[in-house]
């Protein structure tokens, strides 16, 4: 749960920023921006900015690790020195470590990775810029690259970050916003099963809230499915 | 295979690319791409991406140069810039392509680190100058340098409120007296070479890395690759780099 505010979080039904509740911050979404990767993606939601890239399918080593009859999926989640105020000092961080394990998670249910056995997909994310709902960003990001890899997806994976603050339900929070909120909620999603493959949430709600909320992130994050298909369109158009 | 046949082409005075042997790529210098920095540059030398992001903080000084701010330089080959770099602790590349970058800086004295100092003994200003690779395709270390300088040019110191920084607000711009140009001059079959892509650095057999100052001073310097140079060779590479570096100058 977040600290206490020193001002209110929300005046006369806007946000910090200027946004409606339900609103999304600008979203940007370049695809192949890392030549050397298989496929790469760099995506940001008003400050927050991710850049993946996907390294793969490629044979796996040591040898042992190899599974006979499927690929297995890598990620790392690593947040630049300089992407926040105070600077981080490099190397993982607890943190970091379970944000790769759940994005791996959040993406593996979207591949076809029975199709390329004793392999690896490797998926790199860096937060080159972090202003709150960095893994959704990143989430996001690869998903993109893993399309622009060519791996073969059922679905592309959205991810967005609901919450609640001043007693408001609000979508996609800046850092701020995370840092002072009642609740956040990270979610992704398959967009045509509805399946959700990663949902984490800390502090209080009611069933009734958590409910509102997870319906509230599904329905906007439609338009972050259109974007990412857009910024796909996009790359082969050029 | 493909060794061959750049070697072959090098042999003939030809690139892969068709550039000239000591001709640039087209460069690409973005600064203040990231708010949340202090100080920020993206460059971009033909494929090859870094960013340089800067932070200050506080510190306490060295004992035996209780007057002034401290640098610290530190590199990331992070996995996302090559199929060849692994995740985990900076091996024996990142870590000499730190420091290169940070002796340019630190022996050109690039930074007032004297106008860093709050209290003497005690309070100094820590510049961190953190580079991360974005995309590798050759020539890490002058593209890291440039971007190095051009972030540092651009960066503004917090506000203090007694111990406090206040990082939304930056108020007067760090103190920079020079700017160092890094510049890598390669040899191979005899050649000399300049920005080498990522093929071409595998088949050179010396490398002679050059920061040179406004005024045509060398600041550091430091031979890398494992064959020898000749003191002919050797002062050919310098002038060369001494050449090549005003030419960079200009983009800054």
């Amino acid at each position: 749960m977040g600290m206490k505010p020193k001002e209110k979080m929300i005046v006369k039904g806007k946000r910090l920023d200027g946004r409606k509740p339900d609103e999304i911050r600008e979203i940007e979404m370049k695809v192949g921006v890392i030549p050397n990767a298989n496929g790469s993606a760099q995506v940001r939601f008003g400050r927050t900015v991710a850049i993946a890239a996907v390294y793969g399918p490629r044979p796996l080593f040591p040898k042992h690790r190899q599974e006979s009859d499927t690929a297995i999926i890598q990620c790392r989640y690593n947040m630049a020195p300089f992407s926040v105020e105070e600077r981080i000092r490099p190397g993982p961080s607890r943190r970091e470590v379970e944000i790769s394990k759940v994005t791996r998670l959040a993406l593996e249910p979207a591949l076809f990775l029975e199709e390329y056995p004793e392999t690896v997909v490797d998926v790199y994310i860096e937060i080159i810029q972090a202003d709150g709902s960095t893994r959704v960003t990143g989430i996001n990001a690869a998903s993109l690259a893993l399309a622009d890899a060519g791996v073969p997806m059922r679905d592309l994976v959205v991810a967005l970050s609901g919450g609640k603050i001043d007693g408001t339900t609000i979508i996609d929070l800046c850092g701020k916003e995370d840092n002072y909120s009642v609740a956040d909620i990270p979610l992704a999603f398959l967009p045509r099963k509805g399946e959700i493959t990663l949902l984490q949430m800390d502090g209080q709600l009611t069933p009734d809230e958590m409910k509102t909320i997870i319906k509230n992130v599904i329905k906007a994050g439609k338009k972050v499915y259109e974007k990412q298909k857009e910024a796909l369109r996009k790359k082969y158009q050029e | 295979m493909r060794q061959e046949y750049v070697l072959k082409l090098l042999e003939a005075d030809e690139r892969v690319d068709g550039r000239k042997l000591d001709e640039f790529r087209n460069i690409k210098i973005e600064t203040d791409i990231i708010e949340r920095a202090e100080g920020s540059a993206r460059v971009k030398i033909g494929k090859t991406d870094v960013i340089v992001g800067i932070k200050m903080d506080l510190a306490e000084p060295f004992p035996d140069i209780p007057d002034e701010g401290m640098l610290k330089t530190g590199a990331e080959f992070s996995p996302i810039a090559s199929p060849d770099f692994t995740s985990g602790p900076p091996g024996e590349d990142a870590t000499e392509l730190a420091r290169i970058v940070d002796r340019g800086i630190r022996e050109s004295e690039c930074i007032d680190l004297e106008k860093l100092c709050l209290k003497s003994g005690e309070k100094v200003w820590c510049v961190f100058v953190d580079v991360h690779m974005i995309n590798h395709d050759g020539n890490l270390i002058d593209t890291s340098a440039l971007a190095a300088v051009a972030a540092l040019m651009k960066t503004k110191i917090p506000e203090l409120k007694g111990d406090e920084i206040i990082r939304d607000k930056l108020k007067k711009k760090l103190p920079i007296k020079h700017t160092p140009i890094t510049i890598t001059v390669g040899k191979v079959l005899g050649k000399f070479l300049i920005d080498p892509i990522r093929e071409e650095e595998e088949v050179l057999d010396s490398k002679l890395t050059v920061a040179v100052m406004e005024d045509g001073k060398i600041c550091a310097m430091q031979k890398s690759g494992n064959q020898g140079l000749s003191d002919e060779e050797t002062i050919k590479m310098i002038d060369l780099a001494i050449k090549k570096s005003k030419e960079i100058r200009k983009l800054l």
